[in-house]
């Protein structure tokens, strides 16, 4: 018998001695970032790095695959006992000596995850990870002139990038509302100082807000060079503009962190049935259950009532309003509604 | 069941208005349900899973008395978790706002021999949306005992106590069986049905793997001490069926708990709902040791109230839920575990008797508890 039908075997054989629980289910107990497990990591620092900016040192499990340089990452965090996935920017270098990532957020208004890593999380935490993603990252062959155009929190994946790849000749614009909430800001001098980055800041409070038309003002060569933009919709749109009126839109590679649009309203919204491929009107105050059965869909379904949960399925798309609390959900990977208490709330993508 | 009905007194707006107030109870509690929930029952899960672990662990040892004694008393424990305070309320979906695919109630599993997806059907949908309502809700002497003088007695009823001796011991098979509709669809014309077939056939898988597990896996781990390990999750698997028969006759059987017609649901309000709730469950009283051995089912009244609602929460909930009892002059039926036991094996006796005295009664309700 080979090794892994032997192992396989000894699995199996496991499972029997454990179930109806999986021998994973004791193994997290004991090592939940031990290869074979689900992804997770354990937050083991958090660095503060402008007064609602913060960098989380993460040691991610053994199944971790790496990333490249500008890449991203979604992470699983429990705020207030409730499981929120969200997607941050890797900030540390590839070649991290001790195997941890970092990733750096900036709170936002209302934002639910942003806030607790800035302000709430503490060393030991476990989250979940997904491998990293994203095609905002630096090509093989290494360009000669490079710009980094960025806003923010839009600074994090070219953090990434400046602290993994040194370039003979990189020029960055960055643009924050003072000189205190730019992130990274000794680091991005002691880089200045060291001749290894040309910065220009732009202080939104004092400046106003960057001009691209006027980009050529501060880089002349600017439509030379290689270009990642990242940073709010509005800078990247006028970007992707200016580029493109000058003919060199290849050169430039944009990441937008695209905010949630969500249209919750009190009138319903269109429903889309996305397996059985149905879409209908429904109003603000039908549950989805009977919107479902009246649309022909084989809809799971028990006591109607709210309180036998056997009518859960995932929302996929959009916003619901529970019928019984007026609490609005917004579709999240993972996120599963009862149909039988909610109505649409604005458009909505239903599993089913 | 008395012939006096005790809501009699309630105007169908007192008892909207009802209906009204225990939703602000519950909303109270979602709107702060949060981190420390989460802790509570994660903790729990740990705890659960290492005492097992760990009980399974002295067993390996079993053929000393003592190694046998503790391992024992450790697994009922163990199981008695994961029945009770754990698989019984994550099947409700009282954890699903966590978001946790890992403790959700549709992929959960537990140490029993019907599958979890049965039993939600049983459970949750029959059970709680038809609550002691008689002919719909089977949880009412699960369909092979007489609960209330007006239905009709028969001389197999002379065996009741028994069965329910033999249920309370096998408690998990007698679910599983009462999950399938056993009774009904054994008769020949149900028995081809397709969908009968499927689920069980979940049933026998469920129950061969269970079986593996703790009487030759585990038994056959513990080589020299094979046969006192087998003896060990026998005693378990008995002390747990024993002690969650016990708790669930305590939850709907005992004296002063009312039981419903099949027309009263019909049109029936959320303050009726309520109210019917409110009137068909009976507590257990007792320290936080019991609550939580009980799987927090102690607070039934709450727990049929409120079903999703996280059962760390049910006592503070109960304190409110008692004053509107008192506010709206209604009996909250709950008494020690050994007080309520009692009262319901006296109803399972008393009632395997004909009635002494013949009441009078309608023959419509006659009609319609004879088709129940």
């Amino acid at each position: 018998m080979t090794s892994a039908a032997l192992r396989s075997r000894a699995w199996k054989l496991l499972e029997m001695v454990t179930t109806p629980l999986l021998p994973s289910d004791y193994l997290d107990l004991v090592s939940p970032l031990r290869a074979g497990a689900d992804l997770r990591g354990r937050i083991e620092a958090v660095h503060p790095e402008t007064g609602d900016a913060a960098t989380v040192v993460i040691r991610p499990g053994r199944g971790w695959r790496g990333h490249t340089a500008g890449q991203y990452v979604r992470i699983g965090v429990d705020v207030d006992g409730r499981r929120l996935w969200r997607a941050y920017s890797i900030t540390s270098p590839t070649d991290r000596q001790d195997g941890r990532i970092t990733i750096t957020a900036k709170a936002i208004p209302d934002g639910k995850v942003s806030n607790h890593l800035v302000h709430r999380a503490t060393p030991g935490t476990l989250i979940q990870l997904d491998q990293p993603t994203g095609d905002f990252v630096l090509p093989q062959a290494r360009p000669a002139k490079v710009l980094y155009l960025t806003a923010g929190s839009g600074i994090t994946p070219v953090m990434g990038m400046l602290r993994d790849t040194e370039f003979d000749d990189v020029v960055m614009v960055h643009c924050a509302p003072q000189p205190q909430d730019v992130i990274f800001r000794d680091e991005l001098h002691g880089l200045v100082a060291d001749k290894k980055l040309r910065l220009t800041e732009v202080h939104t409070a004092t400046d106003g807000r960057l001009d691209i038309a006027r980009l050529g003002e501060l880089v002349p060569d600017w439509a030379e060079r290689e270009t990642w933009a990242c940073g709010p919709a509005g800078l990247l749109d006028a970007a992707e503009e200016h580029w493109t009126e000058h003919g060199v839109q290849e050169r430039l590679h944009t990441e937008r962190f695209r905010p949630r649009i969500v249209v919750a309203g009190d009138d319903g919204g269109e429903v889309t049935f996305s397996a059985t491929g149905k879409t209908v009107d429904a109003d603000g105050t039908t549950p989805l259950l009977d919107i479902g059965e009246e649309a022909g869909v084989l809809m799971p379904s028990g006591c109607r009532m709210g309180i036998c949960f056997g009518c859960v399925t995932p929302l996929r798309a959009g916003a619901v309003r529970d019928l019984r609390t007026g609490e609005i959900t917004e579709a999240e990977p993972g996120v599963l509604i009862q149909t039988c208490v909610s109505a649409a709330a604005g458009p909505c993508d239903i599993e089913r | 069941m008395t012939t006096i009905d005790p809501t009699a007194h309630l105007t169908a707006e007192q008892i909207e208005e009802l209906g009204r107030e225990l939703d602000v109870i519950r909303d109270e509690v979602i709107a702060d349900r949060g981190e420390k929930d989460a802790a509570y029952i994660r903790r729990v899960i740990s705890a659960q899973r290492k005492l097992e672990l760990a009980s399974r662990g002295v067993l390996l040892f079993s053929i000393f008395p003592p190694a046998w004694l503790l391992g024992t008393a450790g697994l009922s424990v163990a199981k008695i978790m994961d029945n009770m305070e754990i698989g019984h309320n994550v099947l409700h979906g009282q954890w699903d706002w966590m978001r946790d695919p890992k403790i959700h109630s549709t992929t959960w599993e537990w140490d029993h021999v019907s599958p979890a997806d049965q039993w939600k059907h049983s459970h949750n949908e029959l059970h709680h949306t038809y609550t002691n309502v008689i002919g719909k809700d089977n949880d009412l002497g699960y369909g092979i005992m007489r609960v209330d003088e007006d239905q009709k007695w028969h001389p197999l009823h002379l065996g009741q106590p028994l069965w329910n001796f033999v249920n309370a011991c096998f408690f998990e098979y007698g679910i599983a069986a009462y999950d399938l509709e056993l009774g009904k669809n054994l008769q020949k014309r149900h028995r081809r049905n397709p969908e009968f077939r499927a689920r069980a056939k979940a049933v026998g898988r469920k129950i061969r793997k269970q079986v593996l597990k703790d009487y030759v896996i585990h038994p056959l781990l513990s080589g020299p001490s094979f046969l006192t390990t087998l003896a060990a999750t026998f005693t378990a698997n008995l002390v747990r069926n024993i002690w969650s028969h016990s708790v669930i006759m305590c939850g709907h059987f005992p004296e002063g708990v009312q039981v419903f017609e099949r027309q009263s649901v019909n049109g029936e309000t959320r303050g009726q709902w309520y109210l019917r709730q409110m009137m068909g469950s009976a507590n257990i009283s007792g320290s936080r040791a019991m609550h939580f051995m009980t799987g927090n089912l102690s607070h039934q009244i709450e727990h049929h109230l409120f079903p999703d609602l996280p059962s760390n929460r049910y006592a503070e909930v109960a304190v409110k839920v008692r004053a509107l009892f008192e506010k709206y002059e209604l009996e909250y039926v709950t008494g020690p575990l050994p007080k309520q036991v009692l009262s319901a094996w006296r109803k399972v006796f008393r009632l395997s008797l004909p009635n002494k005295k013949p009441k009078g009664k309608t023959p419509a309700r006659e009609k319609e508890l004879v088709a129940a």
